[in-house]
């Protein structure tokens, strides 16, 4: 029997859940368990994968991707933790305001862009605030095959260290905290340095710790294959645009606060997605005819690429028009 | 002129490049006869190199030997076979960190092995540097009893261990570090093309 679920529509085939518990971590990060509907157990997932929660807002449907952050070998429970972000488009506020124990969700099955790799003779995982949640899966996944890691863990304070209480008691030797507020920062040059042959490095943070973490690897002369980062990038509002569909024969209108994608779902287009965050490549759309310029913030395309291809689910378009073969 | 420029092929089949100067903190080259020849240019390249080198050299009857030594590398070694050197590798890969660059230049089957025992320690392949030099025999497995013939440099070829009659394909094994030998005659034995000196 395949385990591959079959793609009828686009995006990864989902999941009914219902929502098992709702813990309120500190004041901006709370934690999702989710059970399955039908009772069966999920599937195994590898550690640094992600799911696509979607959240019924009313009219609005929102997809958000989050990272699954529960031990992957458990196939009871899935469990996701969300921050909250007040001036973001508002899928994390629904999830922090609107979603209670009982609730019925669907979310996607889990798709890894973030994977560990397993000929690595060592992991060194670089966490910054929330990025610290596929690394959650990624130490419970290692400390089962017992490889070995380590964890550099940067939060803002000590109240907002999410899960780092958890963290420093279970591995105290393995875990080092960094307090922004203490003015302690990762000293990563010499972190790097002296690193066992075959280390792997990780990063999940904020873009310019991820930069600063490629930047100094390659630097200190480690290979591209041994740095890892994982960023989803959220769609950003922008000024509405009017884009026509050719293979749909429809033109719709973009509005500020959804992406191209959020759009063309709006009007019933079934456009291919995984990660919604511009990682991925499954939404890569070919652009037949455009007078104007794009906005491309996908971590995907070449530059090269950038006049005749465009990433729906987090770029946009500024011009007179705009013609995509979707 | 020691290098030589491969005819395209399919996929399995390595293919070569020019060896640069990279950011390291050690800098570890393995080099085979006329391979020294391209440690010299990246020498001329880049001088500074040297001070945090290491090179270890087969000279395989070749006298450049001498002109490593005065480029004046961090550390030096000259072994009389690949096999003499192996266990000076593993255990200088042991030591490694990371942020080590390597440079591996001169015949297929030095560079084959070199890299094999890179990846061994953890080095992706894709991160090794080679420039080919020199030689275009081939280091050999035989598919059917597994044994492996150095320095190949006809097709067809016999089998230095079980003596059958090889046809040098470019099916290459990363994990073996060998290109694979294939009976030509077990259909009609006997019927073996004339030998051909490889590229000729």
């Amino acid at each position: 029997m395949s385990a591959a679920p079959q793609r009828a529509k686009a995006g990864a085939e989902k999941i009914e859940v219902i929502v098992s518990a709702v813990l309120p971590l500190n004041d901006l990060v709370t934690r999702f368990e989710f059970k399955r509907k039908d009772g069966n157990r999920f599937p195994t997932f590898s550690a640094g994968a992600h799911t696509v929660v979607h959240m019924r807002d009313g009219d609005r449907q929102r997809l958000n991707p989050y990272s699954l952050m529960s031990d992957p070998a458990d196939t009871e429970t899935y469990a996701i933790s969300v921050r909250r972000d007040d001036e973001g488009r508002g899928g994390s506020l629904f999830m922090h305001n609107n979603v209670k124990v009982g609730d019925a969700m669907e979310i996607t099955y889990p798709v890894n862009l973030f994977s560990l790799d397993l000929r690595a003779k060592k992991h060194v995982f670089l966490a910054g605030g929330i990025g610290i949640t596929p690394f959650m899966a990624m130490i419970a996944q290692l400390e089962r095959s017992s490889d070995p890691w380590e964890l550099h863990y940067s939060v803002r304070t000590e109240a907002l260290g999410t899960y780092v209480d958890q963290l420093v008691s279970k591995y105290p030797n393995k875990v080092r905290i960094y307090y922004d507020d203490q003015s302690q920062s990762i000293n990563l040059e010499n972190l790097l340095d002296g690193q066992p042959l075959g280390t792997n490095v990780y990063v999940c943070g904020p873009k310019g710790m991820i930069d600063w973490v490629h930047k100094t690897a390659a630097a200190a002369g480690w290979p591209d294959a041994n740095v890892h980062s994982e960023e989803f990038t959220a769609p950003q509002p922008g000024k509405e645009f009017q884009v026509r569909l050719c293979r749909s024969e429809k033109t719709i209108t973009v509005g500020e606060n959804e992406s191209l994608l959020e759009a063309m779902e709006r009007e019933g287009v079934d456009a291919p997605f995984l990660c919604r965050g511009g990682a991925c490549g499954q939404c890569e759309t070919n652009v037949v005819s455009s007078d104007g310029e794009f906005i491309h913030r996908d971590h995907w395309l070449e530059p090269d690429e950038h006049g005749n291809k465009i990433m729906p689910c987090v770029s946009r378009f500024i011009g007179k028009s705009l013609e995509i073969d979707r | 002129m020691s290098k030589f420029q491969f005819p395209e092929s399919i996929k399995s089949r390595p293919v070569y490049g020019t060896l640069e100067a990279r950011p390291g903190k050690y800098h570890l080259m393995i080099a085979d006869a006329e391979g020294a020849e391209a440690i010299l240019h990246l020498h001329e390249q880049d001088a500074g190199l040297m001070a945090k080198a290491h090179i270890i050299y087969i000279p395989k009857g070749s006298n450049l030997g001498e002109r490593l030594r005065a480029i004046r590398p961090a550390q030096y070694y000259e072994g009389p076979t690949y096999e003499a050197a192996a266990s000076r590798i593993e255990r200088v890969l042991e030591a490694s960190h990371m942020g080590t660059q390597i440079y591996l230049t001169g015949t297929e089957g030095l560079m084959g092995q070199a890299m094999r025992a890179c990846m061994n320690a953890g080095i992706p392949h894709t991160a090794i540097q080679t420039e080919h030099r020199g030689s275009v025999a081939r280091r050999m497995q035989c598919v059917h009893c597994k044994g492996i013939t150095e320095d190949v440099e006809t097709d067809p070829f016999e089998c230095s261990h079980c003596g059958l009659n090889l046809f040098v394909r470019d099916h290459y094994s990363r994990r073996l570090a060998a290109f694979q030998g294939v009976c030509i005659d077990a259909e009609d034995p006997g019927n073996v093309p004339e030998k051909v000196e490889l590229y000729k």
